[in-house]
């Protein structure tokens, strides 16, 4: 266990290193390069000279490399020039990362709530009229673009139950602890902090998790058929236990593997969710910094935070993995 | 003769659908689910339209023709008007033929993006299972780093290289995403078969290599490829969206497409609803037929529902 651990970080560290190189390299070939991006319109051909003199760049493109690995090593990643200009592109991480957490848990929180008992019971009555119901329902939630989905509920929805669409809290007077302003209340006992905070949160997570909650009803609908069919459950009908008993042992925890497996692969998806449902709600996280990022070209920015999301990504998959073991005892012995 | 059909029912009953390819026993199932039916007539429907609607457009979907009815002061865009069914867009062309004609370029971003993508996955896909060794071992390590990034966001850092965006880099970028998922589907059945009993047959025989690789590995490694296509036509679709929505899509927009559509109209969703509903629907729709289509070919194709 603990050597496959290892050797998974130890091949995060090499893609962490080739996407690095990659991002570094599309930075600097870039027709104008970083000069021509943080002069714009306004570049003379003597501050353009200046400014690539100043930046290094007319050093040999390795050599650049390896400065800027040297930099990164001690937490300089660059300085925004879009998104927050003037703020180190680490700053804006930091800053900004506890929110797409936050938002990005309460989605796939609400996936999981609601995709695996509807899955379950998709299966349960396989071919009924709620079986086939909710497999389309699944199908069209796939099938909708997630930032028209976002503005439906930010236009229709927001008015319609009074909820707040813009934003992740108020103004109002809050103590800030840890970056979570759900947490921070609780920490600080501001409860009306947290609850304005979870209040700002319901819309964009429930845009948020449209994808992962399809894909997560239609595996665990697959993965519950499939035990439903195994001898194991007739057996354990056969002798007598009682139908919760039977769906939580045996039912559930053979089928949760497979669902385990696709929540990991989901946070791909929240992550890539997350740039557009953010833009949509002006929620500060790194989802919207990624896309105003994009829209303004603020490369120290995108590449900081593209390598961030790959080790997230990367990272949730290991740890998911890992827990197979927790799950399945069959693994653990092996 | 009655004996020899009475004998050769009683094989054939025995042996269930043994002599029947997989591909004819999945037709024979697709053909009677209204499922993959509905899928097939929804896409049906959508290549027509794309391929007529030049013609079928009652206005030409580039002229403004409707501009002198644009306030941009007080926010009013041409209402619904005889000869213009659904009035005119932002710029004051007619709505109602841009979203008829955004069938053909939505089609085109669709297809373009699966080819390229396939092409790709197939190349890589083939080299890899077929030769293995460190050709694959390279092969699979550029797989893996490509597939560490979120699919979504790849694509859009593939478009923002780009310093002039088009119709083209936004075919290209949902492509590269999916040459990994690709590459890995179709290295992943090749391998299982290259110790398969038919491959070591045709290599007893003297089979060259080359022969063995594309006429009998290949074709039998095709099926999950063909299911994965479907199911990108769909998401290439919603994608080309999403890079608009961003700001990365095609500037373009004198031949309409939807996605860029439903994009570019993202500050005025409010006040004109309707302009990213039509182009939303569009896509709702025809991504919901390619994918019944994909997940009905899945079950399909897949040996373990075979009765």
């Amino acid at each position: 266990m603990l050597r496959y651990t290892i050797r998974r970080l130890v091949q995060l560290i090499g893609v962490v290193l080739v996407l690095s190189m990659l991002l570094f390299a599309w930075l600097r070939l870039l027709p104008g390069g970083p000069v021509s991006a943080l002069l714009g319109e306004r570049a003379t051909p003597e501050s353009r000279e200046a400014l690539t003199k100043q930046l290094g760049l007319d050093q040999p493109i390795f050599v650049q490399y390896f400065k800027f690995l040297g930099r990164a090593a001690t937490g300089d990643f660059g300085v925004s020039t879009g998104v927050q200009p003037g703020d180190s592109a680490l700053d804006i991480f930091l800053q900004r990362f506890p929110a797409t957490i936050e938002l990005s848990f309460f989605a796939i929180l609400i996936a999981i709530a609601v995709g695996v008992p509807l899955g379950y019971l998709a299966a349960k009555r396989r071919g009924g009229w709620f079986d086939n119901l909710s497999v389309i329902g699944s199908l069209i939630g796939v099938a909708v673009p997630v930032f028209f989905l976002a503005y439906l509920l930010k236009d229709v929805a927001s008015s319609a139950l009074g909820l707040p669409s813009q934003g992740r809290q108020d103004a109002i007077d809050a103590t800030r602890v840890t970056g979570f302003f759900t947490l921070d209340g609780l920490i600080t006992g501001e409860i009306d902090a947290t609850i304005n905070a979870l209040e700002h949160l319901i819309l964009p997570a429930i845009a948020l998790a449209t994808i992962p909650f399809a894909v997560i009803f239609r595996i665990t609908r697959a993965a519950v058929l499939d035990v439903l069919d195994e001898d194991f459950v007739r057996t354990a009908e056969s002798k007598g236990l009682t139908a919760p008993v039977i769906r939580r042992r045996h039912v559930l925890r053979n089928a949760m593997l497979p669902v385990v497996t696709t929540i990991g692969l989901q946070t791909g998806a929240l992550l890539s969710g997350a740039v557009l449902t953010e833009k949509v709600f002006s929620f500060a996280g790194v989802g919207q910094a990624l896309a105003i990022g994009f829209e303004r070209r603020d490369y120290p920015v995108l590449l900081l935070l593209i390598i961030m999301a790959t080790i997230v990504y990367v990272v949730v998959n290991l740890l998911v993995d890992l827990s197979y073991a927790l799950i399945d005892p069959r693994i653990r012995t092996r | 003769m009655a004996l020899g059909v009475s004998k050769k029912e009683k094989i054939d009953g025995l042996a269930e659908s043994a002599g029947v390819s997989l591909a004819a026993s999945a037709w024979k199932r697709l053909r009677r689910s209204p499922v993959f039916l509905t899928g097939a007539v929804i896409i049906g429907i959508f290549i027509v339209l794309s391929l007529l609607s030049p013609w079928l457009a009652p206005q030409d979907p580039s002229v403004p023709m409707l501009i002198d009815q644009v306030v941009k002061a007080r926010n009013e865009i041409p209402p619904p008007q005889p000869g213009h069914l659904l009035g005119g867009d932002l710029q004051g062309r007619d709505f109602f033929s841009r979203l008829l004609v955004g069938s053909q370029q939505t089609l085109i971003v669709g297809v373009g993006a699966t080819i390229i993508g396939l092409t790709g996955g197939l190349i890589l896909g083939t080299l890899a299972g077929a030769l293995g060794g460190w050709v694959d071992s390279i092969v699979m390590r550029v797989v893996d780093v490509m597939l560490s990034l979120p699919s979504l966001l790849l694509a859009f850092s593939i478009a923002a290289m780009f310093a002039r965006p088009s119709q083209f880099t936004v075919i290209l970028a949902v492509a590269i995403v999916q040459i990994p998922v690709f590459a890995r589907l179709l290295r992943g059945s090749m391998l299982a078969q290259r110790h398969s009993d038919h491959v070591l047959a045709a290599t007893a025989l003297g089979v060259k290599k080359g022969a063995i690789v594309f006429r009998h590995m290949l074709p039998n490694s095709l099926s999950p490829v063909i299911v994965q296509s479907t199911l990108v036509l769909a998401t290439a679709i919603i994608e080309a969206a999403a890079l608009s929505f961003l700001g990365l899509g095609n500037p373009d927009d004198r031949l309409p497409e939807w996605g860029q559509m439903l994009g570019d109209v993202q500050n005025v969703f409010d006040t004109h609803p309707h302009l990213a509903a039509w182009p939303a629907i569009c896509i709702i729709i025809v991504a919901l037929g390619f994918t019944l289509m994909g997940e009905t070919l899945r079950e399909a194709l897949d040996p373990k529902n075979r009765r």
